[in-house]
């Protein structure tokens, strides 16, 4: 089984979201990273696409409830009373 | 069955109408809600809108839950009905469906090769770098955009967000990495440009 033994760029494209999850097979790993060691632009192309996932993930990104969307929710859903009881 | 618990939240609890047990599950997720609602409508009354209506939804449905899919992804599944009935409603002419076929595959190919990844966090999520993460994604198509919330910004893995968007893991695959591939694409093109510019 050598049909992936020469990846070129459009294939480790598309497996490259597999790669980064973690999902593809140990072969096909081995595939991708052996034209990652000879292909600089794969390299910057997978290094930005991780950042860029690593970024979303942020706290920054995921802010709270603003306190008077929270009010509103818990009066339309009947739960005032429990409006005082802090998330977390 | 804990697995399809959220935390502790007991389903017990919640289908014999246990409001404090309610409460608690609406502060566990109304953030993720209410952020996914802002990302995929642009404006923040939706966003109340699908965050008040889910949770109404919940609430009236909490008795039929029959746990083939977790809490979560249910509610999740819920919050994303409510967000694309709300761009049909108010934008017709988005494309929710289909986003395969075509000599598309071109769109996919990267342009930009600056590797930016080593700038630190401070610098790429403060001010400029910020509004530029978020207007990407803003841009990208709303078929991509959910899919690419629910799995790279709320978590959710490749089966929960297939089975929250009634998609196949495939279809979810192939949207995830179009949705990577056009935000890496846009940020790679700010940074390059800037790169230049401080040369």
């Amino acid at each position: 089984m050598n049909e992936h033994a020469h990846m070129n760029c459009d294939e480790l494209l598309g497996s490259l979201s597999a790669y980064i999850d973690g999902d593809l097979s140990p072969e096909l790993c081995q595939e991708l990273e052996k034209h990652l060691a000879g292909c600089d632009n794969c390299r910057v192309v997978l290094n930005t696409t991780k950042r860029t996932i690593d970024l979303v993930q942020t706290p920054l990104e995921k802010p709270d409830l603003p306190d008077d969307v929270r009010e509103r929710l818990f009066k339309r859903l009947n739960l005032d009373r429990y409006l005082t009881q802090k998330p977390g | 069955m804990d697995k399809t618990m959220p935390d502790d939240i007991s389903l017990e609890a919640l289908i014999a109408g246990d409001r404090a047990e309610f409460a608690r599950l609406v502060d566990m997720y109304s953030g993720s809600i209410y952020r996914l609602g802002l990302r995929m409508l642009g404006s923040p009354q939706d966003a109340e809108d699908v965050l008040q209506n889910t949770f109404i939804n919940v609430l009236t449905h909490i008795q039929n839950f029959e746990g083939r899919s977790s809490l979560a992804t249910w509610l999740y599944r819920i919050a994303a009905n409510e967000a694309l009935m709300l761009i049909r409603k108010k934008k017709p002419e988005v494309n929710l469906e289909d986003v395969e076929g075509g000599d598309e595959d071109e769109d996919l190919k990267p342009t930009q090769f600056v590797d930016w990844s080593g700038l630190p966090e401070d610098e790429l999520l403060s001010g400029e770098g910020k509004s530029i993460l978020d207007a990407a994604i803003q841009t990208l198509p709303e078929s991509l955009r959910i899919v690419f919330l629910l799995r790279d910004v709320e978590g959710l893995s490749i089966r929960e967000t297939a089975e929250a968007l009634h998609l196949t893991e495939t279809n979810v695959k192939t949207r995830l990495l179009r949705a990577r591939m056009a935000l890496r694409e846009g940020l790679s093109t700010y940074y390059g440009e800037r790169f230049i510019r401080e040369e």
